[in-house]
């Protein structure tokens, strides 16, 4: 078997899996399941990534979103109650307004990819391979010499939005008790045991204990 | 076509075997020595009735959890519940692929070999997760939701302990990094020293990582009885017992790889025989790291939930962010010269 025969067989298994997961995202009846097939898509999508030689990508894309996005996920959607026939109540009302929407996103796709392809140019050589590095050592060079500004700025909006994130949603309570830390570490014995020095006494011994030995 | 099949899956599935049969008798001689250590610390004699020294008892162990019934909860997810054992365990073997034993001596020699190693130690907490949810009961809830925060909280600061190692290397290749670290001095040339905040740090999550004392809130005997695995019992509770000494041991050889030259000999190379580097090496350094997880467990008190986030946000963090730019600024004024090449 040829190398490239093997990659088109893995490349449609891979597909067919990322599809059928990502239909079971939306059609799983439990949100729990719905939630650990979203896993298995970004999953097979890596590997589809992993094929194309993105090497980095893809391992970015498992490490972020498979092994952080998605654990945060599952612990919100564990955490819900959600009652599955109420959920399901409006489904046909609103069927008609899904489909129509459904259709306009599909033609706009299929025009947009119409016009792509009309002046669709071959894509050249992978330029990693042309430059005779790996994957992650072109995508480093590139992002910190070509790209350095706009990936700076990336950087700097993302950190804005951790920030305001964080100033949105913290609120500090007055009622809550806090404990400093450094403070515990600092906490003198002395201060809160006090150690008596006496010299050991014995009690008196009771007179009844003695009356049978004499 | 035979030639093929010979070279590309029969010797492949060979080499895997050659690092999973190994790593399994070592869980159970860890598991052996774990009990050993621990009873000499408490002033005990640890298993001493099966076999010589009871070396035998994990075997024994084994031998009963594979012959118990395994229960299945009322309620509990049936197809979520039997596959979480084999989540936690996949991860935690997938790893071991990249893993350099010496020069030559690795199963797959990747280019991203610390992004694939992130990458499978991150999925471990899966197996948790899914294990705690799926077993309809409260307490492995409540064991699922501690590790699933504490996995993601300690994740960012060995990952950023990883950038600082990669940093120096140069490479994301585990064998490139440990050649970085080859040099006429020996021990001195390690990443050990220009690291040693990151060094520590990076043990210190790898003890979070795998849920172990004194960051085992994921089982938390005293509080939720045993966390996560409560439900499970006969072989897939083994399967969950394989998977974090698995991890364990991983993680004690990672620490040796990225920090203490790997398969580098500790002696400068002029000294002759014990300055050749070999996967002995290796094993030594490892053995003595995962001693610590021992050490750790009887020696340490459990830490609290907000004292596990605290620590590992507001200090660990901290430090390894400044340390990023430490060693940013190591590589950039050759305060650190990197590898001679072994």
């Amino acid at each position: 078997m040829n190398p490239q025969t093997l990659q088109l067989i893995c490349f449609y298994a891979f597909g067919f899996v990322t599809v059928a997961a990502a239909l079971s995202v939306i059609s799983l009846k439990n949100t729990v399941h719905a939630v650990l097939a979203l896993v298995l898509t970004f999953f097979s999508a890596a590997c589809l990534w992993l094929l194309l030689e993105a090497e980095f990508l893809a391992l970015a894309l498992i490490v972020v979103y498979v092994g952080a996005v998605m654990v945060l996920f599952l612990f919100v959607v564990m955490m819900l109650d959600i009652d599955q026939e109420k959920m399901r109540e409006g489904f046909v009302k609103f069927l008609p307004v899904g489909l129509i929407v459904a259709v306009v996103m599909l033609a706009e796709m299929l025009g947009l990819v119409g016009v792509r392809a009309m002046n669709a140019h071959v894509l050249g050589q992978n330029p990693a391979v042309a430059a005779g590095m790996s994957n992650t050592e072109w995508l480093g060079h590139a992002l910190y010499t070509t790209f350095l500004l706009p990936f700076e700025i990336a950087a700097l909006i993302l950190t804005v939005g951790v920030v305001a994130a964080v100033a949105l949603t913290l609120r500090e309570r007055r009622d809550a008790r806090y404990e400093t830390p450094s403070q515990q570490v600092r906490v003198d014995p002395r201060n809160r045991v006090r150690i008596v020095k006496m010299a050991a006494v014995r009690p008196d011994e009771p007179t009844a204990s003695q009356e049978p030995q004499s | 076509m035979a030639d093929q099949l010979i070279n590309q899956v029969l010797w492949p599935v060979i080499y895997i075997l050659c690092i999973v049969l190994p790593l399994v008798i070592a869980v159970a001689m860890f598991v052996y020595w774990e009990r050993k250590v621990i009873g000499w610390m408490h002033v005990r004699l640890g298993p001493n009735k099966i076999g010589p020294f009871g070396i035998l008892q994990a075997f024994a162990d084994v031998v009963k959890l594979l012959i118990k019934e395994v229960i299945l909860p009322t309620k509990a997810n049936r197809f979520l519940y039997f596959m979480a054992p084999l989540i936690a365990l996949i991860p935690a073997l997938a790893a071991w692929a990249v893993i350099p034993f010496s020069g030559q001596m690795v199963l797959s020699n990747a280019n991203a070999g610390i992004l694939y190693l992130l990458a499978m130690t991150s999925m471990g907490v899966y197996g948790i997760i899914i294990a705690g949810w799926a077993s309809n009961s409260r307490y492995a809830l409540l064991g699922a939701m501690r590790s699933a925060a504490q996995v993601i909280s300690y994740e960012l600061a060995m990952g950023l302990c990883l950038v600082c190692v990669l940093v120096l290397a140069g490479s994301l290749n585990l064998t490139e990094i440990v050649n970085a670290q080859a040099g006429n001095k020996g021990i001195l040339e390690w990443f050990m020293w220009p690291l040693l905040p990151v060094f520590v740090i990076y043990f210190i999550s790898g003890v979070a990582e795998t849920n172990r004392a004194p960051f085992d809130m994921a089982e938390g005997e005293s509080e939720i009885v045993a966390g996560f695995h409560v439900e499970y019992s006969g072989s897939a509770f083994a399967i969950f017992f394989l998977a974090e000494y698995a991890n364990m041991i991983l993680i004690s050889f990672l620490a040796s790889i990225l920090f203490l030259g790997g398969w580098l000999s500790p002696f400068p190379a002029s000294w002759g025989f014990i300055g050749h580097g070999g996967f002995i090496w290796l094993f030594i350094k490892a053995f003595l790291m995962s001693f610590l997880f021992l050490w750790f467990r009887a020696t340490f008190p459990r830490y609290r939930y907000d004292q596990i986030m605290r620590l590992g946000w507001k200090v660990l963090i901290p430090i390894a962010i400044v340390w990023v730019m430490v060693a940013g600024c190591m590589k950039f004024f050759d305060v650190v010269t990197v590898g001679v090449g072994a």
